[in-house]
């Protein structure tokens, strides 16, 4: 922000340098709106049994933020635009229209597709969104520098259901707990195809993901932060490690690893497992629930599990942050209290299918999915998971530097 | 008077989207993420990971370009054969998929190409053994022949369009069998067209990200993706913009070649 006054000409610059790279500057978020398009159509079976018990829920509490309202007439009145900007498939899209009905708010949705995608447009400010949603280390890096609000947690009383062991979690990003709300979290793990992997090959630990029996049917994370995490893991070291020697090693890991990877991919993960293209594939936790229903509404005649390694994976967090140059802080803190009612919350993570954090929802929840390991592991799972931290602008560049030498190999 | 006014908004446009942003670009990638002049961004194409990836690239621009060049010299002597009406036609159906969006064509090249894709079940359905040339170069050279195909064609064809039968005619009088008119004859005088073709294919396929990305599975690294990584996922635009400048070397190096060979301007594509 401060060094980039002139924001506008910098964009600008930044779609004709990609012009001049790629003749199709919308490439990325192209992609992500197509794919939108493509499993919403999929979703919708879910989210219908939801719809009932959502909007009975939906009109007591409408009237019950009516009466906040009128109660506190000192408050700015809401009303207007909110920009929003949160990753792609990761809202029921009903939960926006009772936003807005509830509230009068005009809600622009938009969607990125990775945490280093979306940081370059917040610090960029070309477009001023209201509330993001990033993960932990990205928040982390947001507020160092200095891009994201402090909240006002008088306009968010249903922070109160969140539950206080993720408050506590997130003090590893924001340690005051002043600038987020946590939204979803789960873990990353490895996805394999029952009919594809024998028995007694089942994956248990990352290194099975070096096993030579499986080339060609591996599907690795394209994002470095998740990929170099598989390969410190498997080394025993920190998944936040900055050592140079360890990250050396990590390196050539990735670089042995390579011709068994059929692919380096984000979203596809899914599809691809869905329509067995791969055998096996890391993948968020929060992905698991949805593929096994589309696997059995489709009648597919193998299984897709999920395993949580034993040497220990990532737990993330992601929240919702209020950018330091948002027009509709007010707004946007209402968006954030609206995430945070349990029977949203419930709403949400039955389309979405990303555990939640909020104890509201998790209650009301059937009891085979509270005890859903894979979705909701316990301390003794976790025991081996970190959160990710931002390490500061040279480890960035060490990472991404190293992991070119991956790509390029 | 009159004349100059009218070009106002042309140049308008022309300072506001390329002159600046070029400005910008080369400010960038002269200047080091602190501020202050620096060759550094430059010189970062010396880096194996770099010059491997526009080593790469060129390679499988090289080769796309001509697989489109034997694909569509002799598409467009058929079409001059057909005569205007036929013809016509024929470059109205094959310019027909352009009108849908590039991404979508590209992701469809996913569908057929992938294992159980179409084309495998196709091939598994007659017993044939499966094509395994998904995420590899081979799949990229694909994507970029059947995306830029169409910029070959037609300045090849527009060219071949203006030869007049009758010098045509002549060279049969003159003994000159099929071959030796296309050599001593049709060739030479469609060098324009060649020449532009030649270059509409080869900037595009050497600067891409897209193709390679969706059908390299993320696994072959392009000089394209590489400036597109340094944009959007590192965020530093000061390495993006000097590869940028590094690769434009080579696009000027082709629009030079174009400019040498088509000073009549012939070879244009519309």
């Amino acid at each position: 922000m401060k060094k980039r006054g002139m924001s506008e000409i910098v964009a600008v610059a930044a779609a004709v340098a990609l012009a001049v790279s790629g003749l199709v500057g919308c490439g990325g978020s192209g992609g992500a709106a197509t794919q939108a398009a493509g499993t919403s159509g999929a979703g919708a079976g879910a989210d219908a049994s939801a719809a009932g018990q959502g909007s009975a829920s939906g009109e007591g509490t409408a009237a019950a933020g009516a009466g906040t309202a009128a109660g506190e007439s000192a408050k700015p009145q809401p009303g207007g635009e909110l920009y929003v900007y949160n990753w792609g498939e990761y809202i029921d899209e009903d939960v926006i229209d009772m936003f807005e009905d509830e509230t009068g708010i005009q809600v622009i949705y938009d969607v990125f597709e990775t945490n280093e995608e979306m940081y370059p447009v917040i610090e960029a400010g070309g477009v001023s969104y209201d509330v993001v949603c990033p993960s932990d280390y990205m928040i982390q890096k947001m507020i160092e520098n200095n891009l994201l609000a402090k909240l006002d947690f008088s306009n968010i009383p249903s922070f109160d259901q969140i539950d206080p062991r993720f408050v506590e979690d997130s003090k590893s990003f924001d340690p005051d707990n002043a600038y987020s709300v946590p939204y979803t979290w789960g873990t990353v793990g490895i996805l394999y195809n029952t009919s594809l992997v024998p028995e007694d090959k089942a994956p248990t630990k990352w290194a099975d993901l070096w096993d030579e029996s499986f080339k060609g049917e591996i599907l690795m994370q394209d994002s470095v932060r998740d990929a170099f995490m598989v390969a410190l893991k498997m080394l025993g070291y920190s998944l936040n490690s900055t050592d140079e020697k360890e990250l050396e090693e990590a390196k050539d890991l990735l670089i042995a690893q390579k011709p068994l990877v059929q692919a380096y991919v984000i979203d596809q993960v899914r599809d691809k497992m869905i329509g067995g293209e791969a055998a096996i594939g890391v993948i968020y936790s929060g992905e698991m629930l949805y593929i096994q229903e589309e696997v059995e509404s489709l009648g597919l005649d193998y299984e897709l599990e999920y395993v949580l390694p034993e040497e220990g994976s990532n737990v993330w967090i992601d929240a919702w942050v209020v950018p330091a140059n948002a027009k509709n802080k007010y707004n946007a803190e209402l968006w954030i209290d609206f995430m945070c009612r349990p029977e949203i919350a419930l709403k949400n993570f039955e389309y979405i299918t990303y555990s939640t954090p909020n104890k509201g929802a998790f209650d009301m929840l059937d009891e085979d999915l509270q005890t859903n390991k894979a979705l909701f592991p316990d301390a003794e799972a976790l025991k081996n998971c970190e959160v990710f931290r931002y390490m500061g602008p040279e480890a960035d560049e060490l990472y991404n530097n190293l992991w070119k030498e991956v790509k390029s190999n | 008077m009159g004349k100059k006014l009218l070009a106002g908004p042309y140049l308008l446009w022309m300072v506001a989207f390329t002159v600046i942003p070029l400005a910008l670009i080369v400010y960038y990638g002269f200047t080091g993420v602190g501020g202050g002049f620096t060759l550094a961004n430059v010189a970062a194409i010396a880096r194996p990971e770099h010059s491997k990836a526009l080593v790469l690239s060129l390679a499988l621009s090289m080769v796309s370009t001509v697989c489109c060049l034997v694909l569509a010299y002799p598409l467009a002597m058929v079409l001059r054969g057909r005569g205007i009406g036929k013809g016509s036609f024929i470059v109205f159906i094959f310019i027909l998929p352009m009108w849908m969006n590039f991404l979508l064509r590209t992701m469809a090249w996913q569908t057929l190409l992938e294992k159980n894709g179409v084309i495998n079940a196709f091939l598994g359905f007659f017993g044939l053994p499966k094509l395994q040339i998904m995420n590899t170069p081979a799949a990229i050279v694909l994507g970029m022949v059947y995306n830029f195909l169409p910029f070959m064609v037609l300045p090849i064809y527009n060219v071949l369009a203006k030869i007049d039968d009758d010098t045509i005619n002549a060279a049969a009088d003159l003994g000159a069998n099929f071959f030796q008119t296309l050599l001593r004859v049709w060739f030479p005088l469609s060098l324009p067209g060649v020449i532009s073709g030649i270059t509409m294919v080869f900037v595009p396929s050497l600067t891409t990200f897209v193709i390679s990305n969706l059908l390299g599975g993320s696994k072959i690294l392009l000089i394209g993706n590489v400036i597109e990584q340094e944009f959007t996922k590192s965020g530093n635009w000061h390495m993006g913009s000097g590869l940028s400048m590094v690769l434009m070397v080579f696009i000027m190096a082709s629009m030079l070649l174009l400019a040498k060979y088509d000073r009549g301007g012939e070879g244009t594509t519309f």
